[in-house]
């Protein structure tokens, strides 16, 4: 599966988040860096403008007179160190020879800005020229006055800090908000889900819910796969009754016919030949019973709908479905049912299960007989018992029987398909329940069938 | 019993019809439901025949427009679908039975008598013989002002010996019409049935005569 879109998001929030951050510190830093770095600059240009303004020329030499402030206000600045230098006509006149000059030479009175190394230190050096009258003629002046910045550096640093810090918390303020983003984004698309999943597997209705219009294209797609499945279902089963009544029905006028021709010829021979025509009759359609019995069954238990049901009156309801099949033979159905048995599945499936059961019990018992029917809880479970005094199980086991097309080896001359077992196991099996088949105590057999019943 | 048959097969219509007949019952066999509500327009019956897939509607809808009408005839669905879930819905749109084509006769007597049984009994039912009241759907026989019960091989036994009016009715008729075919049948099954019958019949008039080589026909001992 593919990371969730959720997680994606948050991630990608996140690190959107952090460059974010990361701009804001360097941002902040740099900008303030820059600011103090001109607001100092602006003080030492002052300075050397000063200096540089004061500078006079007398007999025999150049006289600067340092105003006060000047120093003054570079010494309000900190613990910094100062040097200075003064060129006439390109002669050091006073301080620092070794200062060094300015790339490129200042002209006027605009100071030129630049940063050297000097006597172990950064040095930020602002130069002023200009032109002194020396002697009569017109001589170029220049005053250079250097800083070292270390108090502006344990500035920056601070700023820096705080910068961090500032980008950090709004880094931590991203995430929370990140993750809201992210589930508000997603909380359509979770609805839609749920919405789905809520759905029973049966359940072949469109989907409704409101989408959101990037999901629209798959919510359609949704509803067409469903529309063309619920098309398919309804054919299919359109197709097996249309199939079912395309059968049963010439065999139906077959056996009238020869039910018919039986009760109205007297030679033997003749005679013979039509009981065998309406067992074959009989068989065929049995079978195909039998078949599309299985084929409900099969399809149905992959549905695994459930609805609540009682299996008290499920059980009774079969019983009197297959009464008078019962006393066509005279056989009597003792019924001992506790009510109510309430369970949560299929009553289609239930219905085939028992109906089968009660169904081999009638076919393989004795004229005469009795069958005994026992719907009850026991131990959480609904145990449902069939007990006849048929001809048992001729040693084959529950196992084997169970066997699609597979029948006893005592039973050739009843009509049967093998199927009717299978069957049972089948939705037994869908239902979450059991099924056995065991030989019963005095001759006969004993079908249980046991299925979960409901909590509540 | 009066039938209205509902069966657009025209063939199983005709053979159903002939055969409800044989057994002396009277039979209105529809082709539509159009014809089935003329029908029943102008007669009373004791039970309906329906089919479910019909050409001009589905018998389903038929069944509920009966029952909104309120008409008390009992219904049995012939079915030739056998899907589980069609029967559970013509049980629950009101018919009082259904039964999967194709079917038994006998099966379709028991179901009648069933359904009959249930709505408390079209009509009267019992009929008279020599000294002796016959019941079919209480399946009881009152000889002498006594009530006695009847199994229900003992009810087809007599119903058919009655429906013979005096004729002989040979084993081999009376086996195919008391047992299912795919059902095994030991030779002297209608011997024992017989036995049974005459002990319930003992003490009054009616006799079931044995006639040697042929079978056996229900008298009236003079």
């Amino acid at each position: 599966m593919a990371v969730s879109l959720r997680v994606r998001l948050i991630w990608q929030l996140l690190a959107l988040a952090a460059v974010l951050a990361l701009g804001l510190y360097l941002a902040v830093r740099i900008g303030a860096e820059r600011a103090s770095e001109a607001t100092l600059d602006a003080v030492l240009g002052a300075a050397a403008q000063g200096m540089a303004e004061e500078m006079r020329s007398e007999e025999g030499g150049v006289v600067i007179d340092v105003p006060p402030g000047t120093f003054s206000m570079l010494a309000a600045m900190g613990e910094e160190r100062i040097f200075y230098r003064v060129d006439v006509g390109g002669m050091t006149v006073t301080g620092y020879g070794d200062l060094p000059l300015p790339a490129v030479p200042p002209t006027a009175l605009a100071p030129v800005f630049y940063s050297v190394p000097f006597r172990d230190a950064d040095v930020r050096v602002a130069a002023v020229a200009r032109s002194i009258r020396l002697d009569g003629v017109a001589t170029k002046a220049l005053v250079l006055l250097g800083q070292t910045r270390e108090g502006q550096d344990q500035i920056a640093e601070r700023l820096g800090n705080r910068a961090a810090a500032l980008g950090l918390a709004v880094f931590l303020v991203a995430i929370p908000l990140s993750l809201l983003v992210a589930r508000g984004l997603t909380r359509p698309i979770d609805r839609l889900a749920e919405a789905v999943g809520r759905r029973g597997p049966r359940d072949l209705r469109p989907v409704r819910h409101p989408a959101p219009a990037e999901l629209q294209p798959f919510v359609g797609a949704l509803n067409t796969f469903i529309g063309r499945l619920r098309g398919t279902l309804s054919q299919t089963e359109t197709f097996i009754a249309e199939a079912a009544h395309h059968i049963r029905t010439p065999l139906a006028v077959m056996r009238n016919d020869a039910e018919l021709a039986l009760r109205h010829s007297g030679e033997e021979m003749t005679r013979a030949r039509l009981r065998g025509l309406i067992r074959s009759a009989d068989d065929a359609a049995r079978s195909a019973g039998q078949l599309l019995d299985h084929a409900t069954v099969l399809y149905r238990a992959d549905q695994a709908e459930r609805a609540p049901l009682d299996l008290a009156q499920l059980t009774r309801a079969v019983a009197d479905r297959l009464a008078p099949a019962a006393e066509m033979k005279d056989i009597d159905l003792r019924l001992t049912i506790e009510a109510p048995l309430p369970a949560e599945g299929d009553a289609v499936l239930v219905e085939a299960a028992l109906r089968n059961i009660i169904d081999n019990a009638i076919k393989y018992s004795d004229a005469d007989s009795l069958v005994e029917i026992i719907a009850r809880a026991a131990g959480g479970k609904a145990e449902i018992t069939v007990a006849d005094r048929g001809r048992g199980l001729s040693g084959l086991t529950h196992d084997r029987l169970k066997r699609r097309f597979l029948r006893g080896a005592n039973v050739g001359d009843v009509a049967g398909s093998g199927l009717g077992l299978t069957i049972v196991e089948e939705a037994t099996t869908a239902m979450g329940g059991q099924f056995t088949l065991s030989p019963r105590e005095g001759g006969g057999t004993c079908a249980i069938l046991s299925l979960p019943l409901s909590l509540s | 019993m009066r039938f209205l048959l509902v069966e657009d097969n025209s063939e199983l219509s005709a053979s159903v019809a002939a055969r409800l007949r044989l057994d002396g019952h009277a039979v209105d066999a529809a082709l539509t439901l159009a014809d089935a509500e003329e029908c029943l327009a102008v007669a009373t019956y004791d039970l309906i025949l329906l089919d479910i897939m019909l050409p001009d509607g589905d018998g389903r809808d038929f069944l509920a427009r009966h029952r909104r009408a309120e008409r008390e005839t009992p219904v049995i669905v012939m079915t030739a679908r056998s899907s589980v879930s069609d029967r559970v819905d013509a049980l629950d749109t009101g018919a009082d039975d259904y039964i999967t084509k194709p079917f038994d006769f006998a099966e379709l007597e028991a179901r009648c008598r069933a359904v009959l049984r249930r709505r408390g009994g079209a009509a009267q039912t019992a009929r008279q013989f020599a000294d002796v009241s016959f019941d079919p759907l209480a399946a009881t026989l009152v000889v002498q002002g006594e009530a006695r019960d009847l199994r229900s091989r003992e009810v087809r036994l007599m119903e058919l010996l009655l429906g013979a009016q005096g004729r002989i009715m040979s084993k081999e008729h009376l086996v195919d019409r008391l047992f299912s075919f795919s059902e095994p049948v030991s030779d002297n099954a209608i011997e024992v049935y017989v036995g049974r019958l005459r002990k319930k019949l003992q003490g009054s008039r009616a006799r079931i005569e044995t006639v040697r080589g042929l079978g056996y026909r229900l008298i009236e001992a003079g």
